[in-house]
């Protein structure tokens, strides 16, 4: 391994790495390996106790009675990430590409699209709740006065799922543009210059050039959004649908915006004490993560990690 | 040129719509604080005279002020100590020849597939389960590593309902730790032998040398911990049962509460005030963010 290292001694390095070391032993790998444990047992509610059950958790969420819903989850979960990384994803490109064009006040038009940065998931969910309440939300008393008509935005199924994309979309503009921003600084515009003398147009440009001058900031807010989609828009769809509404058939098995964490939160912590199927799910959630990351580390190549967990 | 000047003019028109809609719902929120109770539920977007008593509502009597209390709380202790810890450890890393060093960050960069929101049913087990009550309990446990590795967690550290939930599980970061070993590989060697044989202490290196170096990371690296930890739902949902601990996010939720009657205006005032220290911070350190960030994309 490459290194710098200029100083020799034989404790130093140890007593450095130390309490990094001992915070990821007990609050990372410990419950990792407890998840596994965990989702070999089942407890019982009414004793407090907890048996040994080998993989029947497993078995149980994908051929037992209830696999429809967990089934269902999975694929939603997994809609619902595309939908978010893909319109996330090619919304900011393209405008962080146009705001760092050479116009006048680009600076002012950087600021103003990447301001909301640090907007959270609760806080997007809780205005999204108030602007589209069906009764007393903004939105439909202007859908009322101009069309007559008043959605019902939050439980309507496929219009309550739009509008959790939509929320999650909105709220991630902000992060994707300041990262693609940062990125278009290191794009040579020596570059754009002698494609424009070739006579290439703006589109061409930014397929042929711009775009995969970014795909390794791509990669890596591929991997960020589909974060944020499988764990950090708990808030926002716990605030805006609380997982619901069930949809139609063949999706009601399960709340149309429950995904594979909410279900997790749902079966761990809802009251029914389903500790060893929550985490199952997780583990399984967990394995998706694990293929993304190391698909993201093969791809992305060597970049800067700057998702956080 | 006029091909030019309609493309330009087409570039403004875009920008502007874009900025306005990345824009219209926060604004939204901003415009329904500041309205008295009766405009509030209309679609008006004229600002009113409210707004001092809608924050003065949201703060008093809807508790958002304890609610940011705990947010600040944590989020600074978690920002400080993770930066601390990943500096530590990417000093080692880097400045230092020790045996397993490869195993050892590779442990630490695994945890980056492990994000907490997945763990959170066995870390609750581990964080609000009772200590053993004795040193003998404690010995007797310690002293069956089948009973730890393989069987559900029958201690914990007795912390649901504290503050420490929230914070100790944070400290450690592989994002923090990778992003100090990559800057400082890029920091010429010969700094770190000049000061070596200037006497100067690994220690003194750190101080004089390698932390006046680092301030653009260690401004990202604060920018993204502060911004997480202010934000995070999920975890302070579930461990944190006391509405007097409770943070901002959550606390927003409970501001909204269940049935009739929410107080709109006090909540979206409690939602444009949530949005303010994180702002701060990223406008504060923005510059450092672009450049510490700009600097390890272009290695």
């Amino acid at each position: 391994m490459k290194d710098n290292a200029a100083f020799t001694s034989r404790v130093l390095p140890w007593l450095l790495l130390l309490p990094s070391f001992i915070i990821l032993l007990v609050f990372i790998y410990y419950p990792a390996i407890q998840a596994w444990v965990l989702s070999l047992h089942r407890s019982n509610l009414f004793l407090g106790t907890r048996r040994f059950v080998g993989f029947d958790n497993f078995t149980f969420m994908f051929t037992g009675t209830l696999s429809a819903k967990y089934i269902q989850v999975v694929v939603q979960t997994f809609a619902y990430g595309a939908l978010v990384v893909g319109l996330g994803l090619g919304i900011s490109v393209v405008l962080a590409t146009l705001a760092s064009q050479d116009i006048r006040g680009a600076r002012i038009y950087r600021l103003l699209l990447i301001w909301p940065f640090a907007l959270s998931p609760a806080v997007a969910g809780t205005i999204f709740l108030f602007m589209f309440n069906p009764d007393i939300g903004s939105v439909n008393e202007v859908l009322d006065a101009l069309f007559g008509i008043k959605p019902r935005w939050l439980d309507t199924p496929y219009l309550a799922f739009s509008l959790v994309v939509i929320a999650s979309v909105w709220k991630n503009l902000g992060y994707n543009i300041v990262f693609y921003l940062a990125a278009l600084q290191n794009v040579p515009k020596e570059l754009n210059e002698a494609a424009a003398i070739d006579g290439a147009g703006p589109i061409q440009r930014f397929f042929r050039i711009t775009f995969p001058m970014l795909s390794p900031m791509t990669f890596f807010l591929l991997f960020t959004n589909l974060t944020f989609a499988f764990f950090e828009s708990f808030g926002l769809i716990d605030i805006v649908t609380k997982g619901g509404p069930v949809g139609p058939e063949p999706f009601d098995a399960a709340g149309l915006t429950t995904t594979m964490i909410y279900q997790v939160t749902l079966d761990g912590f809802g009251g029914s004490g389903n500790t060893g199927i929550a985490a199952a799910l997780g583990n399984i959630i967990l394995l998706f993560t694990a293929i993304i990351t190391v698909l993201q580390f093969r791809y992305g190549g060597r970049r800067v990690q700057y998702g956080d967990n | 040129m006029t091909h030019q000047r309609r493309t330009s003019w087409i570039l403004h028109a875009v920008l502007i719509v874009a900025s306005l809609i990345v824009a219209f719902p926060i604004l939204f929120a901003l415009l329904k604080s500041t309205q008295i109770r009766s405009v509030v539920l209309s679609p008006s977007l004229i600002p009113g005279p409210a707004f001092l008593e809608n924050v003065r509502n949201v703060f008093l009597n809807a508790n958002l002020l304890i609610f940011m209390r705990n947010s600040f709380i944590v989020a600074i202790a978690v920002t400080v100590g993770k930066t601390l810890l990943s500096l530590m450890a990417g000093m080692a890393l880097v400045y230092f020849r020790f045996p397993f060093k490869r195993f050892v960050f590779g442990m630490i960069l695994l945890t980056l597939m492990i994000p907490v929101e997945v763990l959170i049913v066995p870390l609750f087990d581990v964080i609000s389960l009772q200590p053993p009550g004795t040193w003998e309990e404690w010995w007797a446990w310690l002293q069956r590593p089948d009973r730890i590795l393989f069987q559900p967690a029958e201690y914990g550290f007795g912390w649901a309902n504290t503050y420490f939930a929230m914070i100790v599980p944070f400290l450690a970061s592989a994002t923090g730790t990778f992003l100090f070993r990559q800057h400082f590989m890029a920091i010429p060697r010969s700094l770190a032998d000049a000061s070596r044989i200037d006497g100067a202490t690994p220690w003194q290196f750190l101080q004089r040398v390698l932390i006046p170096m680092s301030w653009n990371t260690i401004g990202a690296l604060a920018v993204i911990e502060f911004v997480y930890v202010w934000n995070q739902y999920l975890w302070p949902k579930v461990i944190i049962r006391r509405e007097e601990l409770q943070v901002v996010q959550v606390g927003l939720n409970l501001i909204i509460g269940t049935g009739e009657g929410v107080e709109w205006g006090y909540v979206m005032a409690g939602a444009v005030l949530s949005l303010v220290p994180p702002l701060i911070v990223f406008m504060l350190l923005q510059e450092q963010f672009m450049r510490g960030f700009a600097l390890s994309e272009s290695k």
